[in-house]
């Protein structure tokens, strides 16, 4: 901890940095998801063309991304643009997968009541579906930002990795302290940023805080009965949708 | 840089030797087992403690959070100023990633298991192990395979950032391509890691559903 003492105003430049390579792909991911899964989550061939390059996208390793991107897109390899791109792909493919979940999990009896009001289907998408899909929606987003936050951190070797690259200089200089320092400062932001998106999912979502009348909690899991063995981990998130490294 | 790829691809002087496509694909496979199983060891009768007790599960679950954030580069560097150069300190980097997707997997799928089913086996005096060995676990097998496929997906494509440690496997044509700017060499890795992690990835998929007919068969 003492590099960090004792060097505040790089750590806080790289915590900066840190986080726009973070939180920049993380909004790119949820809006782009967000615009897939409104579009398409009502056309199976397209959803299943979707849901397969997602996955294809997200089993190829994050440095590989990181290092293929500007043959492919003719920027320098140095460029941040590189660690942004990748970030986004990332974020976007784990995401478009919860949108659709989340889009499929809106309750037929909602809808229907909103087509009875006289909604049409564009409005409703953007009126009814939306805001009930944002429970599982900022769910996913914590995994995305959080996975985020850690794998900006490979772009230091090649030269992009906001706190990333204490773990460069620290490793080149024998210096263990100040990988230490870049770890903890990870952590922290990734809870941070877990918690903030967390609480503004609450904000966003009074109805499911607010003594949830009964049928009024789409997002919310039925309680268990009897012994309780419900799994509070959703299972695809934490089996199958992993970051890559 | 498509071109020099290509042509270090068509070179049949890197298809053999130590440094050589195929030794380079071994070694990446060889310490990605090797982390799998430690991790497995480990998670597996975690997972199966949690999931059959219910107890942890709020640890499970904030461990799980703090283990997603860890950076590998960072822990695996860290490793390695503290314990030295060596096969240990980026292998025991790689376990610390394959245990929450197994522990998860393994969890869940425990979990999971309808509790009417649970108590039918007690009922029938089956003991706490039996019901374990014998109903929950073959029930849980689709979701501990899923886990398992998580694991070994991560734990591939974070085999790559072992090369920055001095190891083998498939990264060392990145390391290596980017010291020398040669970045036909930097893709050559980038392609076979994509390609590896993709082939691994479709086969799992399939020995996931293989073998997880007999959970529905179970169910009906």
């Amino acid at each position: 901890m003492r590099w960090l003492l004792d060097n505040p105003g790089q750590a806080w430049a790289l915590t900066l940095e840190h986080l726009f390579l973070s939180i920049v792909p993380t909004v790119v991911g949820v809006a782009l998801a967000l615009v897939l899964g409104l579009v398409f989550g009502n056309r199976p061939r397209a959803r299943a063309v979707i849901t397969a390059v997602a996955s294809a996208i997200f089993t190829i390793p994050s440095l590989a991304l990181f290092v293929v991107i500007p043959s492919i897109i003719g920027t320098q390899i140095l460029d941040p643009l590189n660690v942004v791109i990748a970030l986004s792909l990332y974020a976007t493919s784990l995401l478009v997968r919860t949108v659709f979940d989340a889009l499929d999990a809106v309750a037929p009896e909602v809808l229907n009541a909103a087509e009875a009001l006289g909604y049409s289907r564009a409005r409703r998408r953007v009126f009814v579906d939306l805001p009930l899909a944002v429970a599982p929606l900022a769910a996913g987003t914590r995994v995305a930002a959080v996975t985020n936050v850690s794998l900006v951190s490979v772009g230091a070797v090649i030269g992009v990795g906001g706190l990333g690259q204490l773990f460069v200089a620290g490793y080149q200089r024998n210096y263990p302290d100040q990988i230490l320092a870049g770890i903890i400062v990870i952590l922290v932001l990734a809870l941070v940023l877990d918690r903030l998106i967390a609480g503004a999912a609450r904000v966003l979502t009074p109805w499911l805080h607010h003594g949830a009348a009964p049928g009024q909690a789409p997002g919310r899991r039925r309680p268990a009965i009897g012994r309780a063995k419900v799994a509070t981990i959703p299972v695809q998130d934490t089996a199958n949708r992993e970051e890559p490294k | 840089m498509i071109n020099e790829m290509l042509a270090y691809f068509a070179d049949a002087a890197n298809w053999s030797g130590s440094a050589g496509i195929p030794a380079r694909l071994g070694e990446h496979l060889w310490y990605s087992l090797l982390a799998v199983l430690a991790a497995a060891v480990i998670a597996f009768p975690v997972g199966v403690f949690i999931g059959h007790t219910g107890t942890g599960r709020v640890l499970l679950v904030s461990a799980s959070n703090v283990l997603r954030a860890l950076p590998s580069l960072g822990i695996m560097t860290l490793l390695v100023l503290l314990m030295g150069i060596g096969l240990l300190p980026p292998l025991a980097a790689l376990v610390l990633i394959a245990i929450p997707p197994i522990l998860a997997g393994v969890y869940a799928g425990v979990a999971n298991v309808e509790p009417s089913v649970v108590d039918a086996a007690r009922a029938i005096g089956m003991k706490d192990s039996r019901i374990i060995l014998q109903v929950e676990l073959p029930l849980a097998l689709p979701l501990i395979l899923g886990g398992l496929r998580g694991a070994i997906l991560q734990v591939v494509a974070t085999a790559t950032i072992a090369a920055y440690v001095n190891l083998g496997g498939l990264g060392r044509y990145i390391f290596d391509g980017l010291a020398l700017y040669d970045y036909g060499e930097v893709l050559v890795g980038a392609v076979l890691v994509t390609a590896l992690a993709l082939v691994l990835d479709g086969l799992l998929a399939l020995l996931v559903k293989a073998l997880s007919p007999a959970r529905r068969a179970i169910a009906r």
